[in-house]
């Protein structure tokens, strides 16, 4: 008997695991752990801000961790490591850079709002990170296996956050509905691991694109149900129409710096998955699933913009925008070209950055109770908070795709990937919904430098939104308007002040700065993205 | 006719191959699983339903055994039979068995066959694409057996866990943590009473203003009156 175990010992070889290649994700794991066991040791709460300050800590020295390898893998080319299992390349470098990033602003957009909220506890940055280390783990997946699990670990602690403001009836809403959704996408993307295990003999990306390449599979029905399940899954997470109708009320519900956080990060780990998998694994059957791409890059399109045009909430707005440019980042997809690789890492990378500024703003203009985010509680930002609305609109000019700012290259590069790629009724669709996207991101600047709230002229401007568009007739008429209402406005005491947390004024004056420098010098993250297109293969 | 029954016969072929003894355990645990199955989607009593669930996963251990993974079985009973049902049925004892759900109420009417259509329509795909393709299934043994590498299956199991899937293996650690901490954030009392949603983004049909815990929420009221007077109470908005 001890005989044979001896034997099983001797013949089980431990994989090499290249500690290094996996620290990003370490760090963050090994912060989430320290986190919460000094938060449970300590006698004595801490000062405020001591949990976000370690977690922005632990975020910089794992984006640190993740610029190296960038470094190493720029010299030394892309490698796998723990039994192929993780794939380090420029691809995945790109990505965990990205978390790296979102977790920090994230986490400081967070700070201001939880301790308003009375909510301020170490779990809410255990959970953030823990989270950002499963995306990171979905990005630098080689394996369907790390892929799924890095997915969970993503997704179920965002469901935790999304339910985290335990006293809004919307919050837990907004995590019942994800976590349901979310689970029942989950099982449909293990399905389709097993079905193109079944049909290829393993998980592991290179192993199935070395086993296509091999082998000529007459029949493979199995294989292209099981990819069309993974597309689903993956659909999902990105909220790629038709599998987007949990996005709006989840972003809507979720607190607003967890939204912010998870259109980051959740967009981004579900496209490097989708990524990877389609290019690294099933590469060689691009003709099978690009029409996919493509009618998906389509819909998802159209859906967003045509739903961001009739919101009246400001975080549902966002939401369907946020499909819109899911949409955008499909088109580049669906080239399926180098160019559109890079034109869609270009697109999400700066995405990063204005989207969580744009819920930074929202999470501070909704206040105590995290309740007004009606278009209505703009009216007259610019008035109340110049600083707020300034880097509101530039963060909206660049989501429309407003020449010098980051957005406008982002959509000029996947829209020409698509024209490179021959496929013009994509490009021209990608337009025309960026011009409509132009009116709602427009619409509400315009509320925002629009006179302060009195009841007379919310009718006025309300009519003009119906007549849509800014046209001088509708302008006329707001004047008149406006004489009669200043009495009004006046006599009503305004709402209070805005405070704008230190550390919220922080991440805004970041991701405007950056939008605008990259705008303007693009070259430095145009070739962060060009070189991050090289997969392991 | 001969001809419409010839697919039948080609899905039923291998299942015909197969030596009798085995056919016949296989009859009679798809027997357990699927009335057990049945089970715990008609009774209406959830703790039978938990318990028509013991008999599907028992069901589906013992056809783990006869494929020869007995490993599997046996987490199969401990796991999920053992300790998953029994955490059902704390849920349910302490939710109240005798509560009656009601399951009509549907906003969308053509939900349930609809469902069960496409259901049966998925099933029908995957049951002909198991037949029209090729499987594989990992390297293979001479005699036509899987490869185990020596040891037998729960041995190739654990090699494949703790070498192939070594990584995999690790992150599920991970789950557990979020899932301890999930469970600490969600059962969690929030200290003060809830807060209302303003009434524009909640209600449908009221027209009233919410009192709410502070000053904030009156001008709230009155913004909401004025939304609703020109049009924009239309709830959450469109999907």
């Amino acid at each position: 008997m001890i005989h044979t175990l001896l034997l099983a010992t001797q013949v089980l070889h431990a994989p090499h695991v290249d500690y290094v290649a996996i620290l990003p994700e370490l760090i963050l794991i090994g912060g989430a752990l320290l986190l919460m066991l000094g938060s449970s040791l300590s006698s004595s709460r801490p000062a405020p801000g001591t949990w976000s300050g370690f977690t922005v800590v632990v975020a910089a020295a794992s984006i640190g961790a993740s610029w190296y390898l960038w470094d190493q893998v720029s010299r030394h080319g892309p490698q796998e490591t723990v039994h192929n299992a993780v794939a380090v390349d420029g691809f995945s470098t790109l990505f965990l850079i990205l978390i790296g990033v979102a977790l920090l602003l994230g986490s400081l957009v967070a700070d201001g709002y939880l301790r308003r909220e009375g909510l301020d506890g170490p779990e809410f940055y255990v959970l953030a990170m823990l989270s950002g280390a499963g995306g990171m783990f979905m990005s630098v997946a080689n394996d369907l296996i790390v892929v799924f699990l890095g997915l969970e670990t993503l997704s179920i602690a965002l469901y935790v956050l999304a339910g985290y403001h335990t006293r809004r009836k919307e919050s837990s809403e907004a995590a019942i509905k994800y976590f349901v959704l979310g689970a029942f996408s989950s099982a449909i993307f293990l399905y389709g691991i097993a079905l193109v295990y079944g049909a290829t003999g393993s998980t592991n990306l290179v192993s199935i694109a070395t086993y296509l390449s091999q082998n000529v599979i007459v029949t493979n029905g199995i294989l292209l149900a099981g990819i069309a399940m993974l597309i689903v899954g993956l659909g999902f997470k990105v909220a790629a129409a038709p599998f987007h109708n949990w996005s709006p009320d989840v972003y809507q519900g979720s607190p607003t710096p967890v939204t912010g956080y998870m259109a980051a990060v959740a967009k981004a780990a579900g496209f490097a998955g989708l990524l990877r998998v389609l290019f690294s694994a099933f590469g060689s059957m691009r003709t099978d699933w690009q029409p996919v791409i493509v009618v998906l890059a389509a819909l998802t399109l159209v859906v967003g913009a045509v739903g961001a045009m009739v919101q009246t909430d400001v975080k549902r707005l966002l939401a369907y925008s946020s499909i819109n440019h899911a949409g955008f980042v499909l088109v580049g997809l669906a080239a399926a070209t180098t160019a559109g690789i890079s034109g869609s890492l270009y697109y999400l990378f700066t995405y990063t950055f204005v989207v969580i500024g744009s819920f930074g703003v929202v999470s501070v203009v909704g206040r105590h109770g995290d309740g007004r985010h009606q278009l209505e509680d703009y009216r007259g930002l610019a008035r109340r908070n110049p600083f707020l609305a300034a880097v509101f609109a530039l963060l909206l000019l660049a989501q429309s795709g407003v020449p010098f700012t980051t957005g406008f290259l982002a959509k000029f590069y996947v829209i020409s990937s698509a024209v490179q790629a021959r496929s013009y009724p994509l490009a021209i669709l990608s337009i025309l919904t960026a011009v409509v996207g132009a009116y709602y991101y427009l619409r509400l600047i315009f509320i925002m430098y629009s006179s302060p709230a009195g009841e007379a002229e919310a009718v006025a401007v309300e009519l003009m939104i119906t007549d849509v568009a800014v046209s001088t007739g509708a302008g006329t008429t707001l004047v008149e308007e406006v004489d009669e209402v200043v009495v009004l406005a006046e006599t009503e005491a305004g709402p209070p002040e805005l405070e704008v947390p230190t550390s919220t004024a922080l991440v805004l004056t970041l991701t405007g700065l950056f939008t605008v420098a990259f705008g303007l010098v693009p070259g430095t993250i145009v070739n962060f993205a060009h070189q991050a297109t090289l997969l392991v293969h | 006719m001969m001809a419409a029954l010839f697919p039948l016969l080609s899905v039923l072929h291998p299942v015909l191959a197969v030596p009798t003894i085995d056919r016949l355990v296989f009859a009679v645990c798809a027997v357990i699983v699927l009335s057990g199955a049945l089970g715990v989607v008609l009774s209406s009593n959830p703790v039978y339903a938990a318990l028509s669930l013991v008999l599907t996963l028992f069901g589906v251990a013992v056809l783990f055994v006869e494929e020869d993974a007995q490993f599997l079985a046996a987490v199969q009973v401990v796991v999920y039979a053992g300790a998953i049902v029994v955490l059902f049925l704390f849920v349910i004892m302490l939710l109240g068995v005798d509560r009656q759900e009601s399951m009509r109420s549907e906003r969308l009417p053509a939900q349930r066959p609809l469902a069960l259509l496409l259901g049966l329509a998925a099933l029908g795909e995957l049951l002909a694409l198991s037949r029209l393709t090729h499987w594989s299934t990992g390297p293979r043994g001479a005699s036509g057996a899987p490869a185990t590498g020596g040891g037998g299956n729960t041995a190739a199991l654990a090699r494949s866990i703790f070498t192939t899937y070594l990584l995999p293996f690790e992150l599920t650690s991970l789950l557990l943590i979020i899932a301890v901490l999930a469970a600490v954030v969600l059962a969690r009392r929030p200290g003060q009473h809830p807060i209302e949603p303003p009434a524009l983004v909640e209600t449908d049909d009221s027209n009233l203003p919410m009192p709410g815990p502070d000053p904030d929420e009156e001008i709230d009221g009155v913004r909401n009156v004025d939304a609703e007077s020109i049009g924009f109470g239309g709830g959450r908005g469109p999907q």
